[in-house]
């Protein structure tokens, strides 16, 4: 009888698991006629909360539907546009946009793994593709094929406090160019007060490992080989990295006593105003102001110093299409990407609306274009409708001509995951022995890049 | 005698129909109260099937697959255990775990008991104490594990603070390899210091007076009560609440994801986290799901365990 009914139990909950697991699937779409009704969803749209934003994009579609009748964008609304942690589940649910939004850092995760559709026989039609830089269409694409298209684009830059500089006696206009000049500022920072940090850095939940990758590329060093196979950053760049920071940290005790730090508290230092300097890209004062009660006047951004020359981490976001997506939805994204994402003067790029809305102009990202003719167009947009002081941004900007733009590694948060325990252990353990946490580190990285290939 | 023997019995004694109209209310009145029983059954077997069975199927099916939620899963064996076998973390991984959990039974188990012991012996704001031991469960755990943060914050920190006022050193806590595990051993005792404390209560006040006051007769102080009496009479709960102790405890994951990012130099990394890491991280399901089936397995030794202890109080 138990037997019975156990078996029972089990042929139930067996049923429920396939009628479950059934729910999940999801067939292609017919494809429609070329110039038939096509809906798209996309995501990215910003949130409710955000009224300002929220009004534009809506006008945006209205003008866009009214170009293209046969199309109609569906916006999925969210904060912040994507969340890595549920990128899966909204695929294996079935509740993927057509066009979705991914950071930079997942890109090549997602083409490995076939989780965007390949766009190469359409991409042709977006005009604006051809001005692109091509270091930045580089992130979307593998070998030949092509996958998505670039929203914003940055490299890692020194993020500081002009106010903090100004109350330690450091000239705002002329921000540190080596990292002893960075040391000097630190100190002077620090000696503000309890509770002043000249310099923060990140150390957990893999933070500590991608900010390894921009001190690093920025030093001229690689995080693996050029054919990718190995680690690379067991170099004197990679030393020079961890041992500047143990001296910030324990020599010069200008980093504060408060390790183990993620993005959010390197923010929320930054926004508190007593945080003097850290490595971050343009995209940080953005969030420093509309999220943690910083002011756009009080921050500026330099290179990373002694990067001249180098390279430098490049960071940012665009968006790919749901492999189950048919061919018309894929065109009509891509009409969608560049009236929208690519075209100055409209779209992302409307600065005379933006500056109507009270929204900020002037900071020096995206930068999609480099110098060619949209970009240079987007460029004296953005400086006739400035709203934030574009000063601020110069050394940043004036050092961009000599920096080449560096990709992240493969394995990425895996190798960030292995030099997060090489950063912790620097800035928290007076004693660490760097060869050893670089030795260790490679060897790990070695593994996973060898089940990589 | 139920309604169906009753209608055997008339069958056998020559009824023609051994149904009279009374039968027919009871035997409506039966169905009645059982539909309703099975309604509410329906209604836990579907959530429990599809919030707690399907992900566990899923889960293992995942173990054995390298999937990218687009094409067909594809077999992959025993590939998944492998790959995070050889992690370096993994070891280090188990070991954070097994440490937590051993921590949290020294100081996570022990705690509650001293303290219900203690509420249970006091004469007066005994409603007062126990609503006060109480409030930290009804906090939401990030919210407790964020307030931890500050407290542990080597500088301005609470705990520092309290070190500095009695002129001890400053400890560095979350930011120390030696101590980082057991700041997470104390945030997390803390939190669920009220639950096992109510428990303890309850089985406390269900031991009969008059054994204490024979003790108290024979001379016997109070950690001799404790020892003879308390001990003894609340034996079971206690074997039961140090189970689920473990099985709780093993799967920590919400406070080295807040507090300490696996860090510092996965000095707490635990089974649960490096599930995380794989899963959502590095994108790889198959991996998460291995690790996943590995603490399920284990934690079904200590749940079966838990099932036969509580089994054999119900029939005491």
């Amino acid at each position: 009888m138990t037997t019975t009914r156990r078996g029972l139990s089990l042929l139930l909950v067996m049923g429920l698991g396939l009628v479950a697991a059934s729910c999940g699937s999801d067939d292609k779409e017919p494809s429609g006629a070329a110039d038939g009704p096509v809906t798209i969803t996309v995501g990215c749209e910003p949130p409710k909360s955000n009224p300002k934003e929220r009004e534009a994009w809506e006008a945006d579609v209205a003008a866009f539907q009214k170009a293209h009748p046969n199309i109609t964008v569906e916006g999925k609304d969210a904060f912040p546009c994507i969340n890595p942690d549920t990128f899966q589940a909204k695929l294996a649910g079935g509740t993927q946009e057509d066009v979705f939004y991914v950071y930079y850092t997942d890109v090549r995760k997602i083409i490995e793994k076939k989780q965007a559709a390949d766009i190469s026989q359409y991409v042709g039609s977006v005009k604006p593709v051809n001005d692109l830089r091509k270091d930045v269409m580089s992130v979307f694409k593998d070998g030949d094929q092509t996958y998505g298209l670039p929203r914003n684009n940055y490299n890692m830059g020194l993020v500081y406090n002009r106010k903090l500089f100004t109350q330690a006696g450091l000239d705002p206009a002329n921000p540190p160019k080596t990292w002893d000049e960075v040391r000097t500022a630190a100190k002077k920072i620090a000696a503000l007060g309890p509770g002043y940090v000249g310099f923060g850095e990140y150390s957990a939940g893999n933070t500590g490992g991608w900010h390894f990758a921009a001190e690093l590329y920025a030093r001229g060093g690689s995080m693996v080989s050029d054919d990718g196979k190995t680690a690379a950053f067991k170099s004197d760049e990679g030393k020079a990295v961890l041992e500047n920071l143990k001296r910030m940290r324990w020599d010069d005790n200008s980093m504060g006593s408060k390790q183990l730090l993620q993005w959010e508290d390197l923010m929320r230092m930054m926004g508190g105003g007593k945080l003097g300097m850290m490595v971050g890209a343009p995209d940080v004062v953005q969030s420093v102001n509309n999220d943690f009660k910083g002011k756009f006047d009080d921050y500026g951004v330099a290179a990373v110093p002694e990067s001249d020359g180098k390279s430098s981490l490049s960071g940012g976001d665009g968006y790919m299409f749901n492999p189950k997506a048919s061919p018309e939805k894929i065109k009509a994204g891509l009409l969608w990407l560049e009236f929208h994402e690519l075209t100055p003067g409209q779209g992302q790029f409307d600065y005379a609306r933006s500056k109507e809305q009270g929204r900020p102009v002037g900071l020096p990202i995206p930068d999609l274009y480099g110098n060619s003719a949209p970009g240079n167009e987007i460029n004296s947009l953005r400086k006739k409708y400035a709203t934030v002081p574009v000063d601020n941004f110069t050394p940043y900007v004036d050092a961009q001509g000599n920096i080449t733009n560096k990709l992240e590694p493969p394995k990425a948060q895996e190798l960030y995951a292995v030099l997060d325990v090489a950063m912790s252990a620097v800035l928290t353990r007076k004693d660490a022995d760097i060869d050893k946490l670089l030795s260790d580190a490679e060897g790990k990285a070695n593994k996973i890049l060898a089940k990589n290939t | 005698m139920t309604v169906t023997e009753e209608w055997v019995r008339r069958a056998q004694s020559g009824a023609t129909d051994p149904r009279s109209p009374d039968d027919h209310g009871a035997l409506r009145r039966a169905v009645g109260r059982n539909l309703t029983a099975y309604g509410f059954l329906c209604a836990a077997l579907i959530c429990f099937a599809l919030f707690s069975w399907y992900p566990m199927i899923r889960e293992i099916v995942l173990s054995f697959q390298q999937n990218n939620f687009v094409d067909p899963g594809e077999w992959v064996g025993f590939d998944n255990f492998r790959t995070v076998v050889a992690d370096p973390a993994f070891r280090s991984a188990w070991l954070n775990t097994a440490a937590f959990s051993g921590l949290a039974l020294v100081i996570g188990y022990a705690v509650p008991f001293v303290l219900a012991v203690v509420l249970n012996e006091l004469k007066h704001a005994k409603a007062y104490l126990r609503f006060v031991v109480y409030l930290p469960v009804m906090l939401p755990p990030a919210v407790a594990v964020l307030l931890f943060k500050w407290f542990y914050d080597p500088g301005a920190g609470l705990f520092n603070q309290a070190l500095d006022a009695v002129h001890l050193p400053a400890l560095s806590w979350l930011d120390s390899t030696s101590t980082a595990l057991v700041s997470l051993v104390i945030v997390s005792t803390w939190m669920n210091l009220g639950t096992g404390t109510l428990i303890y209560l309850a089985a406390l006040q269900s031991i009969p007076g008059d054994l204490y006051e024979s003790a108290e007769l024979d001379g016997a102080g109070l950690l001799k009560r404790v020892w003879h009496v308390t001990i003894p009479q609340t034996k079971l709960i206690l074997l039961v609440m140090l189970l689920l102790q473990v099985v709780a405890t093993m799967q920590v994951f919400i406070e080295p994801y807040l507090l300490t990012g696996g860090g510092p130099e996965n000095a707490t990394v635990t089974v649960a986290y490096l599930m995380y890491q794989y899963a959502f991280n590095f994108g790889d399901f198959g991996g998460g799901s291995a690790l996943g089936l590995m603490l399920m397995i284990v934690l079904l030794v200590f749940s079966t365990i838990y099932l036969r202890v509580s089994r054999e109080e119900a029939e005491r």
